[in-house]
Order: C-alpha cells, then sequence, then structure tokens
C-alpha cells in the first residue's frame, strides 16, 4: 500500500543520487577494507553495490510509469561565475533512465562474472594482490557513467564522459607491466585515452558555441533556445553539431577515430564486455540522441552523422572477417555496430538507435564474457598439459581452437545465442533492434541502407566463421584439446545474458512498440516505425545466405592445424587486407605521428633547446647583458660617475689651488684687500 | 686773505707734513714725536673751531697719555730700525700707496662739494664748547654711554693686564 | 673765526688716507698702530667742524661729545693693543707684521 502510493507520488525520484552514491560507497569500501578481508569480501560489495544501484534504477522506472516528464533532482551547485551557473542535478527522465537501467543491470551481470575471471586471471599473470583494485576501478567506472547518463547540462555529461575515459585507461592498462616488450597494455591504454582526447577536444569547443549562442549549457534551456532560436542560427547550429559528432566519433569508435578499441582488447575480457561493448562505447550514441533538438534543426549534419555511422558500420565489418583473434573479431564487430547506431540516429531513428543500443548491449556483453570463457578454459588447458613449454602461445587465436563444443558446452550454446542475435536472426533481440534501423534506413536513405544491408551480411558472416573455427572441427592444439568449462560463478551471468538476448527483442516489437512510446516523453518527433516485411526477410536472407557461405567455406571441411585460412585463397589480396585492418594504424602513424614526433622533436631540440637556449639565451641575452654590465661598470661607473665625482674633487682643487694665492698671512694684505673693497663701495656712492 | 684762513693754511701744513713724516719715518720713536706734533696741530685747530674743552681733552689725553703709552712700549721692545722696501711683497707699497691717494683724491672731491659745508658759519654764544655746556649734555643725555664708557676702561685695563702676564706654568 | 668747514673736512680725509697709507705701508706693529690713531684723529677732527657747522643749535654739542668718547675708547684700545703687541713679541721676538704670517694658505 505505502509502497504504491509512494510510487505513485513520484517518491521514488528523491533516490535517484543513490545510483551515483551506491558504486563510490562500493569502491571506498574496497579500498579501505579490500585487502584485509579477501577475494570474496571485494567482489560481493562491488557487485552488491551495482545491483543495488539497478534497484534504484528500477525505482525511477516504476515513478517514471506515472510520472512519465521526469523530475530533476539537484545535488550541488558546481559553478557559477558570471552568467555561467552549472549545477549537479540528476536528471530522471525516460532516456537517461533506459540508459541507467541497462547499464546498472548489464554491470551487476559482469561484476559477478568478474568475480570468477579475476580470481583466475590474477592467478594466471600472478599478482593476486590486484584483485581488489580491480573492483575499484569497475565500481568507479559504474559511478562516472551514471554521472554522464544522469546530468542534466552538457558540462556534467562531459565530466561524465572524462570519468568513463579515465576509467577506460586504467582498466585496459591493468597489466600494466605485460603486453608486447612489457609497456604494451600501457601503450594501449594510451593510444586509448589520447584518441579520445580528440573526441573530447570537439565535445568541448561544441560546449563553448553552445554557451556562446546560447548562454546557458543546461539541455531544457538549449533545446527551448533551438526551437526558438534555431532556423535563425544554422550556422553556429551545424558547426556545434559537428564538434559534438567529432566527440561522438571519438567515444563511439567511428571513423576514423577508433583505432583504440581493438587494442583496448588488452585489457581483461570483463572490461572489454563492459567498457568496450556496452557501456562507454555508446556514451556518444546516447549523447546525440539527448541533442535530438540541435540535429533535428542541423539536417546536414545529421546526414553526415548517418554517413559516418554507415561507412564506419561496413569498413569494421570487412576487417572482422580476416581476424584471427577472438576478441578482435568482436572488437570490430563493436564498432561496426555502433556504426549502425550511429547511422540509425543520424537518419533521425533515435528510438531504433536506442533500442539496438539496448539489445546490442545485450548479446555483445555475452559473446565478450563468452569469449573471456572460452580463453580461460584454453588457458587451463595450457597450463594442464603443457607446463609453460617455453614456446609462446597465444590463448586468444581462433587458430589455436577449434571443438571445443564437447569440452565446453554451456560456453557454446550461449555463444552460439549470442552470434545468432549478433547476425539478426528472428525472434532473437538483435533481429527486431537491426531491422528496425534497417526499416528506417529504407525509408529515408537508400545508400546507408544499402551500405548496412552489406554490413549486416558480412556480420553474419564472420560470426558464422568464428562459431565454425572455435567450436567445430578438431581441436588445432593440445590446448584446447584439453580445455574446460568454468565455474557457475562465470557460466550463471552468462546464461542470464543469454536470455536476455532472447527476449530483448520485447523491447520495441513492431506494432506493441512500448520503447518508442516510453521514449517519446523525452525526444520529440520519435515516430514507431511500421514494420516492412520487405527489408525484414531480405536481412533474414541475407544472414542465412551468409551462414551458408561461412559453413561452406569453414563448416564442410573444418581447418586443419596449420592450414591457411581458406578465404585467402579466394579472396588473395583483400584478404590481406582484412587481416591487416586495412593497414589504418600503419597510415596515421605515417601521416600523423611521425610528422608530430618529429615535430615535436625539432621544436624541443632545436627551436627550444640549441636555438632559444643554448644561441639565443647564452648570446644574445647573455653577451648583451654582459656587454651591458661591462659598459655601465667601466665606461659609465668609472668614466662617467667617478669621473663625475673626481672632477668636482678637482675643479675644486685648481680652485682651491688658484685661490690659496689670497692667503698670504700677511696682515698688510688683507688689510689693503679691505681698502680695495671699500674704494670701490665708495666710488659707488660717489659715481654710481 | 684773512687772518684765520692764513692761520688755518699754516696749521695744515704742519699737521700733513707731520703726517707724512710719521708714515716715512724709520725710527718708530721719531714716527711718536711726529704723531705728537700733528695731534697738537690738530688740538690748535679744534681751537679755532670753538672746541676748546676738547682741545685741551685732546691734549692731555691723546698727546699726554696715549702717546706716552706708545713710547713706553717703543722703548720696551727696542725695535730696530727698519728699511722701508715693502718686506716680502714689494708691490704692497706701490698699491697702496696709489689707493691711498685715490682715497685722499674722493674725499677731497665729495666733502669740498658739500652744499652745507660751504655756508658761513654762524655766531656763537660764549659758552659753546666750554666745559659747563659739555657736562650738562654728557651727564644728562649721555649718562649711560658715560657709565658704560667706564666700565669698558676697566675691562681694557684688565685685558692688558691678562694678556701681558707671565706664561710661567704653562711652560711645564 | 671764519674758516670754511669744507676745508677743514677736505683736511680730514687727508688725514685719514695718509692714515690708511700708514696703515699699508710700514711693518712695524707700533707704527702701524700709530697710523691706526691717526684714522681716528682725522675722524674726530670731521666731527668738531661738523659741530661747529650745526652751532648755535643745542645738537651741535653732540658732537664734541661724541668726540670725547672716541678719545676715552681709543685711550682703551690702545692699552689693549700695545699688551697684544707685547705678548705677540714675547713670542716672536719681533713686531715686524710681515713675521706673524703662520696663517699663510
Amino acid at each position: 500500500m505505502i509502497l504504491l502510493e509512494a510510487v505513485q507520488g513520484g517518491g521514488f525520484f528523491a533516490y535517484a543520487p543513490l545510483i551515483i552514491a551506491l558504486p563510490i560507497l562500493g569502491l571506498i569500501t574496497n579500498i579501505i577494507f579490500g585487502r584485509r578481508f579477501g577475494e570474496r569480501f571485494v567482489g560481493i560489495v562491488a557487485s552488491g553495490a551495482v545491483a543495488l544501484a539497478f534497484v534504484i534504477a528500477i525505482m525511477q522506472f516504476l515513478a517514471l510509469q506515472t510520472h512519465p516528464e521526469g523530475a530533476t533532482i539537484p545535488i550541488a551547485e558546481w559553478i557559477s561565475v558570471g552568467s555561467l551557473a552549472i549545477q549537479w542535478s540528476i536528471k530522471v527522465d525516460t532516456l537517461s533512465t533506459t540508459m541507467m537501467l541497462m547499464v546498472t543491470g548489464v554491470s551487476a551481470l559482469i561484476h559477478i562474472y568478474a568475480i570468477g575471471y579475476m580470481h583466475e586471471d590474477v592467478r594466471l599473470q600472478s599478482d593476486p594482490g590486484r584483485y581488489a583494485r580491480f573492483f575499484i576501478f569497475f565500481n568507479l567506472f559504474v559511478a562516472a557513467m551514471m554521472v554522464l547518463v544522469s546530468a542534466d547540462n552538457y558540462l556534467m555529461m562531459f565530466v561524465g564522459w572524462e570519468g568513463v575515459g579515465l576509467c577506460s585507461y586504467l582498466l585496459i592498462g591493468f597489466w600494466y607491466e605485460k603486453g608486447e616488450d612489457g609497456i604494451g597494455n600501457a601503450v594501449a591504454g594510451k593510444k586509448a585515452f589520447v584518441t579520445n582526447r580528440i573526441g573530447d577536444f570537439g565535445f568541448l569547443i561544441a560546449m563553448f558555441m553552445i554557451f556562446g549562442a546560447v548562454g546557458s549549457l543546461q539541455f531544457d534551456q538549449v533545446f527551448h533556445w533551438v526551437h526558438e532560436h534555431g532556423l535563425a542560427n544554422l550556422g553556429i547550429i551545424s558547426i556545434a553539431t559537428l564538434f559534438l559528432l567529432l566527440g561522438a566519433t571519438g567515444k563511439s569508435a567511428q571513423l576514423p577515430l577508433f583505432v583504440w578499441l581493438p587494442d583496448a582488447m588488452a585489457g581483461p575480457t570483463p572490461v572489454s564486455a563492459l567498457i568496450h561493448a556496452a557501456t562507454m562505447v555508446t556514451a556518444g550514441i546516447y549523447m546525440i540522441a539527448r541533442s535530438a533538438p540541435l540535429f533535428e534543426v542541423a539536417q546536414s549534419t545529421a546526414n553526415l552523422v548517418a554517413w559516418v555511422g554507415a561507412a564506419t558500420a561496413l569498413f569494421a565489418a570487412t576487417i572482422a572477417v580476416g581476424q584471427f583473434d577472438i576478441k578482435r573479431v568482436l572488437a570490430y564487430s563493436t564498432i561496426s555496430q555502433l556504426g549502425f547506431m550511429m547511422a540509425a540516429v543520424g537518419i533521425g531513428a533515435y528510438v531504433a538507435g536506442m533500442f539496438h543500443l539496448v539489445t546490442h548491449a545485450f548479446f555483445k556483453a555475452l559473446l565478450f564474457l563468452s569469449s573471456g570463457s572460452v580463453i580461460q578454459g584454453i588457458e587451463h588447458g595450457h597450463h594442464h598439459i603443457e607446463h609453460d613449454s617455453g614456446e609462446p602461445f597465444d590463448p586468444q587465436d581462433m587458430r589455436n581452437m577449434g571443438g571445443i563444443r564437447s569440452r565446453m558446452k554451456v560456453t557454446f550454446w550461449v555463444y552460439l545465442i549470442g552470434a545468432l542475435a549478433l547476425a539478426g536472426l528472428p525472434p532473437l533481440a538483435g533481429f527486431f533492434s537491426k531491422d528496425e534501423i534497417l526499416a528506417d534506413a529504407n525509408m529515408e536513405n537508400m545508400v546507408v541502407y544499402i551500405m548496412l544491408a552489406a554490413a549486416a551480411f558480412l556480420t553474419a558472416f564472420y560470426m558464422g566463421r568464428q562459431i565454425l573455427m572455435v567450436f567445430f572441427g578438431k581441436a588445432r592444439s593440445e590446448a584446447a584439446a584439453h580445455a574446460t568449462e568454468n565455474p557457475p560463478v562465470m557460466t550463471i551471468p552468462l546464461i542470464a545474458l543469454a536470455g536476455l538476448a532472447i527476449v530483448g527483442g520485447a523491447l520495441n516489437l513492431p506494432g506493441i512498440h512500448t520503447l518508442t512510446d516510453w521514449l517519446e516523453h523525452t525526444i520529440e518527433h520519435v515516430h514507431a516505425t511500421e514494420f516492412n516485411v520487405l527489408v525484414a526477410g531480405l536481412s533474414v536472407l541475407f544472414a542465412l545466405i551468409a551462414f551458408g557461405l561461412s559453413w561452406l567455406l569453414y563448416g564442410r571441411k573444418t581447418m586443419k592445424e596449420g592450414e591457411r585460412d581458406p578465404l585467402r585463397r579466394i579472396l588473395g589480396p583483400i584478404f590481406v587486407g582484412m587481416e591487416n585492418k586495412w593497414w589504418i594504424d600503419e597510415l596515421y602513424d605515417f601521416l600523423i605521428i611521425r610528422p608530430y614526433v618529429a615535430i615535436s622533436w625539432f621544436l624541443a631540440d632545436v627551436v627550444d633547446w640549441r636555438f632559444w637556449h643554448d644561441w639565443f639565451h647564452d648570446s644574445v641575452l647573455g653577451s648583451a647583458y654582459r656587454n651591458g654590465s661591462r659598459w655601465l661598470a667601466w665606461v659609465f661607473d668609472l668614466g662617467v660617475i667617478d669621473g663625475f665625482a673626481n672632477g668636482l674633487g678637482n675643479v675644486t682643487k685648481g680652485a682651491s689651488q688658484r685661490l690659496r694665492v689670497l692667503q698670504t698671512g700677511y696682515v698688510r694684505n688683507y688689510a689693503l684687500a679691505v681698502l680695495v673693497g671699500g674704494l670701490l663701495v665708495l666710488s659707488y656712492f660717489i659715481f654710481g | 686773505m684773512t687772518i684765520d684762513l692764513v692761520l688755518f693754511l699754516g696749521l695744515t701744513l704742519i699737521a700733513v707734513a707731520a703726517a707724512i713724516a710719521m708714515i716715512v719715518s724709520r725710527n718708530a720713536v721719531y714716527s711718536a714725536l711726529f704723531l705728537v706734533l700733528n695731534f697738537l696741530t690738530v688740538a690748535t685747530l679744534y681751537l679755532l673751531l670753538n672746541a676748546a674743552f676738547i682741545a685741551v681733552v685732546q691734549i692731555t689725553v691723546y698727546a699726554g697719555a696715549i702717546m706716552v703709552l706708545f713710547l713706553f712700549v717703543i722703548m720696551l721692545l727696542g725695535t730696530e730700525r727698519e728699511s722701508l722696501d715693502g718686506g716680502r711683497i714689494r708691490w704692497q707699497m706701490p698699491l697702496a700707496i696709489v689707493l691711498g691717494l685715490g682715497i685722499a683724491g674722493e674725499l677731497a672731491y665729495v666733502l669740498m662739494r658739500n652744499d652745507a659745508a660751504q655756508r658761513p658759519l654762524a655766531d656763537l654764544s660764549a659758552g659753546f664748547g666750554s666745559p659747563a655746556s659739555i657736562g650738562r649734555v654728557l651727564f644728562s643725555e649721555y649718562l649711560v654711554p658715560f657709565e658704560v664708557t667706564s666700565i669698558l676702561l676697566l675691562v681694557a685695563m684688565i685685558g692688558a693686564i691678562v694678556i701681558t702676564r707671565m706664561q710661567r706654568r704653562e711652560t711645564k | 673765526m671764519n674758516i670754511p668747514p669744507a676745508y677743514v673736512l677736505t683736511l680730514s680725509g687727508v688725514l685719514f688716507a695718509f692714515g690708511i697709507i700708514g696703515v699699508l705701508i710700514r711693518r712695524n706693529a707700533i707704527v702701524i698702530f700709530m697710523s691706526i690713531e691717526l684714522m681716528l684723529n682725522s675722524a674726530n677732527l670731521a666731527l668738531i667742524a661738523s659741530a661747529r657747522m650745526l652751532a648755535p643749535a643745542q645738537e651741535a654739542l653732540r658732537g664734541h661729545v661724541f668726540v670725547f668718547f672716541v678719545i676715552a675708547v681709543a685711550a682703551a684700545e690702545v692699552a689693549v693693543g700695545l699688551a697684544l703687541i707685547v705678548a705677540v713679541f714675547r713670542s716672536k721676538e719681533s713686531i715686524d707684521v710681515d713675521e706673524v704670517s703662520s696663517l699663510r694658505g
């Protein structure tokens, strides 16, 4: 009763700040008590904090049922300078609550998975002391993500944006002393940070422009202004949205700033699952969806967004086809799917984009966690058999796998479900969300539709390739032959996510478009997409054809140990390009990094050190100073001043020597002088 | 040419000659004696100018006391004859003579042309310049200067004694 | 006696000039002192002549009184001055004023 009243009264809104506070509380507890109480304690505290945050998110969801317009709960006043007034408030509305639910829910499952995964991982990497650190960073990430999605103004969103970027860096380089040459992981973390920074720069410029035009950074005030003066200031809005796109490109790994995401796979698998599949990378999509009114006005930028998304989707899908690392395939798949979402919000299909965001979180997290499970199994097999024979062994290389289906059954089934969902086969979740995007694209922009359809085809193909390579056929290495299944603490979250991947489509079934109605309260101009049978049928057909092709290549005659990929024979140089990710990193290195480093070296060594410090300071300034002081000392001080002083003395001496003649000492002379004076005076009086 | 004028001219001659002789004479005693002669001449002139009391005072004090004092000191010190060549400063004497004559000329020029001095002298009553008349003025109007002068004489006396005191103690 | 006072005054001026010459020429301190007395005397003469010019006015006698004081002061002055000369003679053994030139510069 009381609960119902509380729900109906909207009292749950007041609990919203807890959604940030709980993860922070969790991480502080782990910082203080983590080492003392052991792994179990740390894991339970961290997962519990996020699970409780999920409960709070549900409370917000319930409150929104009766108050769909949402609420803003102020927490603190942050900046108040001139006309800039930034408050830290929590904006609870349908869009932000969608993100909150998804992030905390998936996050909680991944935390539970990570309890088991990290337990194995720290022992494999032989550093058990780092267990607590992982969960501290993980909780920090959730807190920052919550700040991002619950912000009510661009600056607070940027605070969360930076926060998740920081946590991404910390977690990618978690094993900072491992990796290529002992710094590989740290380099990957740095790459992520720097690439993100370029995007952040775009976000900042966009914020400056918005503030300059509107005078405020709060969402409601900005959108109100756009409604009033939008068409009059089309230029400013177009450029501001362009910079917002740059920000989203960095965070959500689109062309051309996607290069950090594949390298980010250096982090532990839960990190890849949570941050680089489900949550952080979706921040860019969320930001564009939140800024819908701006993009509605700036149609040209919105078009550009769609193009960038579609191009990224296709490009990344081609690379995924040629990868051999199990996580790399999934990384490029993530980039490709993010391209789908970006294209969706670009053509104005915000609901489709958000829908795919949520479902993608489900099955991509599932796929990553399952791949982690596979890798753990292979590692177990490796240690069981080969006991560090000294040869380098990559447990993530799919060429070292094969036939795992019989040894890791649960993992196989959940992986299969995830792959089918990703490929978009009905009735799994991916079908509905991807299909809605394709339907919208078909209506709005034919070229985008064609690119997305091609990407979808490739998606199904590479997922089929992956499944067949990993799970079917004969084991291609001893480790694979001895792989073992993982404990329930890891497999149960997998099963939960698989369940979500199956039923997730119910969020926005065509006809009963719950999500559309839900998001309508926040984003204007959303319309329910009609179910286009042709598009849906075509996409399913393409997916099945792609699966068939992959079976033809990889299923009928499974790869043997040491055998080369059959696709290499067929596509030849194209496959080499795909395998080498079209040499994008090398291109960037050549075009940008090398000149930049060269310029830095030049500036530091030649300009700053040799020219400025050595030549200018020593020769010009130093010698000028020395000469000046020498002149001052010798010429001026000794010459002029001393000369003046001595000269005075000399003049006085000369004068006195000349005048001394008068002091004869004879009284009579003095008397004569008196007489002369008297005579003169007398003469003056007589004659003057 | 009245008798007054002749008398005056004669006295003038004697006075000037005595003065010149005093200056020129090499013997200090002779200089003193010539000065006495000069004083006597001037006293006579005082008489001619109806200043009887002053004439007598001049002879008594000036010629009688002061010049005697001079002579005593000259004899005490036993000065040699000095040469008149100007000593170490040769240029002093010509210059001094020229300038002195210049002063004389100027004074003569001014005083001869004084209008007040050209008027003839008025007649006098009998008591002018007598001790009684001077005493009357001296002890009424000029009493204070009179007393001060007495103190001055006292001081001079003490001063003279102090200055010429033998300073034996300081030589130890 | 009817002498034009201008001549008397002129005489006093000439005597004064001779006194000055005497001061400047002679090196004997006592003779210099005597020349100073000559100058004083010439001044007295001028005063008496002026007093005679003003007679029979009551102020005329002032000249005589003035001369009286001059003579008294001259006496005092001579006493002290000669004492000084004697004192100098004691240390210098000479009354040549050119000897007293230790303050030469």
